[in-house]
């Protein structure tokens, strides 16, 4: 291992900015994506119940 | 059939939908995990480079990220072309699903490359054909998802998204080979087929590793988005009755 300290760590040589602005901004676009996904699964489940319930109680009526 | 498996019948949603349900988890899980082994050898085991010190380590997310980005591509349009020769409802859905995470992948292999060229280059962003290359393929996915949200006919954005996405494929050759092609700035392949790699084996198993976690995280996050589409499109009880979305499930139960 090249890291004397964490604080070394965390510099990368002087290129932490760029380092770690890359590596984080890859972490929030998958985390956004997947919250993105669970949020359209969301919407599209209570879309669909409702059409079911609303063709339900046509019918029911 | 020499297979006990018939998998002409995953070619309809119904059926696949339970089956991409029960993928997911592995796929997520396996990404995690190679994700984690790929960043601890990225950054504990891979030594410093000679040249560029601790910045080459910009690779391990750059390099997965461009590859996704064409290859997502090549896939995308490889399901639309199955979509339009045998007018599959299921292709034309995945070709849908692929697009954004494609797009995803271009935007980061975009940015993390300018935070590489920043220090090594002196320059966020150059006009040599790799980067520009690079830049028109991002503009191919939004031309992909904008024709269609544009078109409100789902079966003629379907048709209409595929054409474009099947003519905008030759711009993938040229990404991978702008280097060779050109005189560009951007460094030319680390690893190639027909030299094999330039890297120290330690760097190249952690991006290697990282490629695969990305992939596997597409699988994941494209067979979680094609079933949201499923839903959203299919719209009424289409489903067979073992095998139907828990939402449904969950209404005929309310009932």
């Amino acid at each position: 291992m090249q890291w004397g300290s964490a604080s070394e760590f965390f510099a990368m040589g002087g290129y932490g900015l760029y380092v770690w602005t890359s590596f984080v901004a890859t972490a929030l676009c998958m985390v956004w994506e997947v919250l993105a996904l669970w949020r359209r699964r969301a919407a599209a489940c209570a879309e669909q119940r409702a059409a079911l319930l609303g063709s339900t109680d046509e019918t029911t009526a | 059939m020499s297979i006990g498996i018939n998998w002409l019948k995953y070619s309809s949603p119904q059926a696949f939908y339970p089956l991409a349900g029960r993928l997911i988890p592995w796929f997520a899980c396996a990404a995690v995990a190679l994700m984690g082994v790929g960043l601890y050898m990225g950054f504990f085991v891979a030594p410093t480079d000679f040249q560029q010190g601790e910045a080459y380590r910009i690779i391990f997310v750059h390099v997965p990220a461009a590859w996704m980005s064409m290859f997502l591509y090549v896939v995308m349009a490889v399901w639309a072309g199955i979509g339009m020769g045998l007018n599959a409802r299921l292709s034309f859905m995945m070709a849908q699903a692929i697009a954004p995470t494609g797009a995803m992948f271009t935007f980061l292999a975009l940015l993390t490359g300018a935070m590489w060229g920043k220090p090594t280059w002196g320059a966020w962003w150059v006009w040599d054909a790799r980067l520009t290359s690079e830049l028109i393929l991002l503009f191919q996915y939004a031309g992909v998802m904008l024709l269609r949200t544009s078109i409100d006919d789902v079966r003629r954005a379907d048709r209409a998204s595929a054409v474009f996405a099947l003519v905008g494929v030759v711009n993938v050759p040229i990404i991978y080979f702008s280097v060779q092609w050109w005189n560009t700035l951007h460094q030319g392949a680390s690893v190639s087929m027909a030299t094999g790699s330039k890297m120290a084996s330690t760097m190249l198993t952690a991006m290697l590793l990282m490629t695969v976690a990305f992939w596997l995280y597409s699988i994941a996050v494209i067979l979680a988005r094609v079933r949201c589409v499923m839903i959203e499109r299919e719209s009424l009880p289409v489903w067979n009755d073992d095998e139907k979305p828990a939402v449904i499930q969950e209404v005929v139960e309310a009932r």
